[in-house]
């Protein structure tokens, strides 16, 4: 990260970012230290952990159900929280 | 695609990346998506500073995908205006004729405190604008500073529960009902626990001429001090609790769109959160029962202006 960074005289004027959802690139799963694990076979297709996973790191497949991204994941455990028949579990990171 | 009656009705595509910075469990994001999607065709954001702006746009990178532009705290509304006038202008002169979506994002503090004579120019001068106020009950993004915003009894960095006062002495201010009597064409409350709800008004919001202004609940795991799989069970318990009632006032009329019958006990809202603690103890019931009136009288008031035919 450090060695790509670049001096004002390269950057654009006025600090435009010219790359629209750049964010991409972050691994933001590094964060987390409970991980969701999904039981598709309990899964009903409701769509409840992915309209309310803040970190976007449910994929909505195309059947409408849904995979679990870990790269961006943060563990915030809302899904587990939320999903109406338990099909999503939190363990702890790294045991 | 237009309104939904499931979840599975939203659209698929996303117009806001991952791998922002915003804390785990932020019911900030929930608005961000729901906004791009339900709003058809070209649109321009507008963010004041905040913690929307800080965690979405992390210099060299942006998680928008579409036009968006960073204001200060106190003229996002002013902003909005300006682009929506240059459109205008575009066409006049142009004939630029697309339908191009203003929406402007501020926080509580950027709203209900610092952009309030900014915001409430933009809803006077018309402009057809939609401003979001995105309400996590303080300054959270600068350190937990109390705003206008924060309810009675709530500590923050600000006004800390102690010896002195029982956390925040001062109730919120109703930045609702001030919006809506600048007369405008439409004026909702939005809460994430209650999606196809918001969706639906985010839609209708989508299709109406004039200055728009949504309220929007967020829960703060950082700044309310709950666990963060706890954001939208709290979202929840603030509608069921008439907290934070959902209803939208068009053209004048209000209705009720989640109407509680049997609230629960506000007490089940105010034990999950840390900015509360101190309130379940017997000394500060007063502010428990204080709190309880003003969301009494807050519903009575809204059940009998809903029976108006119009209130403005």
């Amino acid at each position: 990260m450090a060695d790509d960074l670049k001096t004002w005289r390269e950057l654009p004027v006025a600090m435009i970012v010219d790359q629209p959802g750049n964010t991409v690139e972050v691994e933001t799963g590094t964060w987390r230290a409970l991980r969701p694990v999904l039981d598709p076979s309990k899964c009903i297709k409701c769509l409840i952990c992915w309209v309310y996973c803040p970190d976007l790191a449910i994929e909505r497949l195309e059947d409408d159900s849904v995979k679990i991204n870990y790269y961006y994941c943060k563990g915030c455990g809302i899904c587990a929280e939320e999903c109406p028949t338990k099909a999503i579990q939190m363990v702890e990171e790294g045991v | 695609m237009g309104f939904i009656r499931r979840l599975n009705d939203i659209p698929r595509e996303e117009y806001f990346a991952p791998g922002h910075a915003f804390c785990a469990g932020c019911g900030i994001t929930s608005i961000i998506r729901m906004v791009l999607k339900a709003y058809e065709g070209p649109k321009i954001i507008v963010n004041a500073t905040g913690c929307m702006e800080v965690a979405s746009t992390l210099y060299p990178r942006t998680a928008w995908k579409v036009p968006w532009i960073h204001s200060a705290f106190e003229n996002a509304a002013a902003t909005a205006a300006g682009i929506e006038a240059a459109f205008k202008i575009l066409n006049r002169k142009y004939g630029y004729n697309k339908k191009v979506h203003v929406i402007a994002f501020g926080g509580d503090g950027g709203t209900f405190d610092i952009g309030i004579q900014a915001l409430s120019g933009a809803l006077e001068r018309g402009h057809n604008f939609t401003y979001i106020c995105y309400d996590n009950e303080a300054y959270m993004n600068t350190g937990i500073q109390r705003s206008g915003a924060t309810p009675m009894g709530a500590a923050t960095t600000t006004s800390p529960a102690g010896r002195v006062i029982p956390g925040k002495p001062q109730g919120k201010k109703d930045l609702v009902f001030i919006a809506a009597f600048h007369k405008i064409p439409y004026v909702a409350t939005l809460n994430p626990a209650f999606m196809q709800d918001m969706y639906n008004k985010l839609v209708k919001a989508s299709q109406i001429e004039g200055p728009k202004f949504l309220h929007y609940y967020t829960p703060c795991p950082t700044g309310w001090r709950f666990d963060t799989s706890h954001s939208i069970k709290i979202a929840r318990l603030a509608v069921q609790t008439r907290f934070f009632p959902l209803y939208e006032i068009e053209r004048g009329k209000l209705r009720i769109t989640v109407d509680i019958k049997k609230p629960k006990p506000l007490e089940e809202y105010l034990k999950l959160q840390g900015r509360f603690r101190h309130l379940l103890d017997p000394k500060n019931k007063h502010i428990v029962d204080a709190l309880k009136e003003e969301i009494e009288r807050n519903w009575q008031r809204l059940k009998m202006l809903s029976q108006l035919d119009f209130i403005y």
